[in-house]
């Protein structure tokens, strides 16, 4: 195997690797901060996709062609209104059932993200049939040797890293990112300390929702196509990386996207018919690996969560 | 008082006798209705075929209903089938239990018709398939409803890699999705492509709804074959196409005629440039009623265009109306006589079923796509040689 073709298999391996983590740290912020799993994260990934094309259709029917600013407002439109979704689905979902059974909020959150689904598909023009995504970064490749690197996959490998150190950044560095932890690790005592728990929560989901606005802006940059079910295996994925890794563990979310990338990848191209089960065999391994380690590649004591 | 009681009575007796009249003669003036049923994926990937299809129906039914010739006022009901077979089953177990249906015009993909053909039998509901070509759909069964007068296929897959290995190609990877659809078309590729002297290096089942090819390719890049082969619908094919150029992957891309539809150029722009594929039966323009076809399409101002496939949808509803004029709209007496049509006239051409329901008159094309859009073979400015495929062999 040449060098270049090691290098196409590992660009491609962490592209997949970095939308996993990216979906993956907000199924783990929100089960670290609120003991919730989040199942409709896979559609506002999607709705994120959506909202980013939806911008950039308005920004081109406004006249605005420049690449750069294109893709510049349609990462802030696209964050803003997915954290508002987050906000929202705080308040008016995830904290009046605070008390319910974990069940019952498995159930919520399962039925919201049918409902985001199938707003798309209903609602939005066409929005059953898969949708063009502009391919708004250069092209051209680097050469280096025997090895060609696209500069599209450089400058999104770059904007997913950057992406997660900020978040990782935000929560160990920060005022927000020490609320946080501190409602992660005992709410009680946070409130005591004078911690406005609500608006930590909402903060919280906020986050998460933008880190699935960002994977699914990257997501159709890099497929250059977009469709309402997109985020619905991304969830499972998402969630499965997460727990792999360690749920409530923001280290273990990357590493468990990354694990499951790399599985999908050997599935497809090393074992004999692989590629049609390359899912199969993924989550097989992650079963494996749950038994083994029950609390995640990362263990995270209750203490030291997210 | 008596002389009123007569009058009243009269005067209800008339007023009785003149409904009676105007009834009677009503119900010989007014046609009876007779229902059609369109089922076909409406929403979803392949729903720009599926919309042409609904669409070519409800021409040959406005066309059919402005002749005074015709015995009964036809209507279409259009069941979304979302290329899906569970939703299929569900759409044709609708329609089967709708005794008002009479026959339909049902399914692109193959996947569908596979897992449906069992309830259009068990409804008694006759059915000329849209453009569903797995062969299983007709072969595997004697069921007197099921019909197809699109060729399926075993046809394309003949004459496909015989073209390939004419030009010289040598070697191929093949991506097939893992519906009965892909899997059918692979397994009479693979079979006359290896006939024809032709080897597969690499072969690549995928869900009908993969996304990242990106593993899959770099694995083709490093086999370096002279062709990619694909074996899906139009979404895979797009979805692949882009993922090839993306990855520096060379080779001629050639698919089935799943792919053929003008959402593989449309979305694709110059990319899509060079691209093979396989089409069914004779152009249009080759065809004596073709043009009035897409004259008469053009006229209605749909907001779908007909594409590839919807020529086929309307010879099929025209078909059923042809036999329901002549043996009247009652489901076990239209699919007798499907079942003896021969040498029947049609926008694609004469039709006669064999006993499987399927039309024996059979062609297929190979496409190419030059400018933006898919031409036949032969009238390509590749053909002529003026233009050069991929990886083309000296």
């Amino acid at each position: 195997m040449s060098s270049d073709i090691l290098v196409q298999y590992l660009v491609s391996g962490l592209m997949l690797a970095m939308i996993y983590a990216l979906v993956a740290v907000g199924f783990t912020l929100f089960f670290g901060v609120l003991d919730i799993i989040h199942f409709a994260h896979g559609d506002v990934f999607m709705v994120g996709a959506f909202v980013a094309l939806a911008s950039f259709l308005s920004l081109s029917a406004a006249g605005v062609s420049v690449p750069v600013v294109q893709l510049l407002l349609m990462t802030v439109a696209s964050i803003a209104a997915l954290a508002l979704l987050g906000i929202l689905t705080a308040r008016y979902l995830v904290l009046p059932m605070k008390g319910a059974p974990a069940l019952n909020v498995l159930l919520m959150t399962m039925m919201l993200g049918t409902i985001l689904r199938e707003s798309v598909r209903l609602f939005y023009p066409e929005g059953a049939n898969p949708k063009a995504f502009p391919s708004l970064l250069p092209t051209n490749s680097i050469e280096i040797g025997e090895i060609s690197l696209r500069v599209d996959n450089i400058i999104m490998l770059g904007f997913g890293a950057a992406t997660i150190i900020c978040v990782s950044l935000l929560i160990n560095r920060t005022r927000l990112g020490l609320a946080i932890r501190a409602v992660a690790q005992d709410e009680e005592t946070a409130k005591t300390m004078g911690i406005n728990y609500t608006l930590v929560v909402m903060l919280t989901f906020a986050v998460g929702s933008g880190l699935a606005a960002i994977a699914g802006l990257i997501s159709g940059l890099y497929y250059n196509e977009i469709n309402f079910s997109m985020g619905l295996l991304l969830g499972v994925i998402g969630f499965s990386a997460a727990i792999t890794g360690g749920l409530g563990n923001i280290y273990g979310a990357i590493l468990g996207g990354i694990l499951f990338a790399g599985l999908q990848t050997i599935g497809a191209v090393a074992l004999p018919f692989g590629s049609a089960y390359k899912d199969v065999f993924a989550f097989a391994v992650v079963i494996i690996i749950m038994t083994w380690r029950p609390t995640g590649l990362i263990s995270t004591l209750s203490s030291e969560r997210v | 008082m008596k002389r009123e009681k007569l009058l009243r009575s009269f005067a209800f007796g008339f007023v009785g006798a003149l409904s009676f009249l105007i009834m009677s003669f009503s119900s010989v003036v007014a046609k009876e209705k007779v229902t059609i049923a369109y089922i076909g994926s409406l929403t979803g990937g392949t729903s720009h075929i599926g919309l042409g299809g609904r669409n070519s129906v409800d021409l040959a039914i406005r066309l059919r209903n402005a002749d005074p010739k015709t015995k009964y006022e036809y209507q279409v009901v259009s069941i979304d089938d979302e290329c899906k077979p569970n939703i299929g089953v569900q759409a044709v177990t609708k329609a089967g239990s709708d005794h008002s249906i009479v026959a339909a015009v049902a399914h692109y993909c193959s996947a569908v018709a596979m897992a449906t053909v069992g309830v259009f039998h068990k409804f008694g509901l006759p059915m000329v398939t849209f453009t569903a070509i797995a062969p299983e759909i007709t072969d595997a069964h004697k069921y007197k409803e099921i019909h197809r007068i699109i060729g399926s296929a075993i046809g394309q897959n003949e004459i496909g890699p015989a073209f390939m290995r004419k030009l010289g190609y040598k070697t191929w990877a093949v991506i097939h999705d893992t519906t009965a659809f892909g899997t059918s078309n692979d397994k009479y590729f693979t079979a006359n492509l290896e006939k024809e002297g032709g080897k597969i290096l690499a072969k690549f089942g995928v869900p009908p709804d993969q996304q990242d090819f990106t593993a899959i390719l770099t694995k083709i890049k490093e086999l370096n074959p002279q062709v990619v082969y694909m074996e899906s619908l139009a979404p895979l094919g797009i979805r692949v196409r882009l993922q090839m150029n993306k990855l520096g992957v060379d080779s001629q891309f050639d698919s089935n005629s799943g792919v053929l539809s003008e959402d593989f150029t449309k979305n694709l722009g110059p990319i899509a440039e060079g691209s093979l594929s396989r089409r069914i039966g004779k152009p249009l323009d080759e065809l004596p009623e073709g043009k009035l076809f897409l004259q008469k399409y053009a006229e209605q101002k749909y907001d779908q265009p007909a594409d590839v496939w919807g020529h086929y949808a309307y010879a099929e509803a025209n078909l059923l109306m042809d036999v329901i004029e002549k043996v009247g709209p009652n489901r076990a007496k239209i699919a007798e006589a499907l079942g003896q049509i021969k040498d029947h006239p049609t926008v694609i051409g004469r039709v006669t079923f064999n006993d499987h329901g399927q039309n024996i008159n059979d062609t297929s094309d190979v496409m190419v796509v030059q400018d933006g859009h898919w031409i036949v073979w032969d009238r390509s400015e590749y053909a002529s040689g003026k233009r050069k495929l991929k990886r083309l062999p000296n």
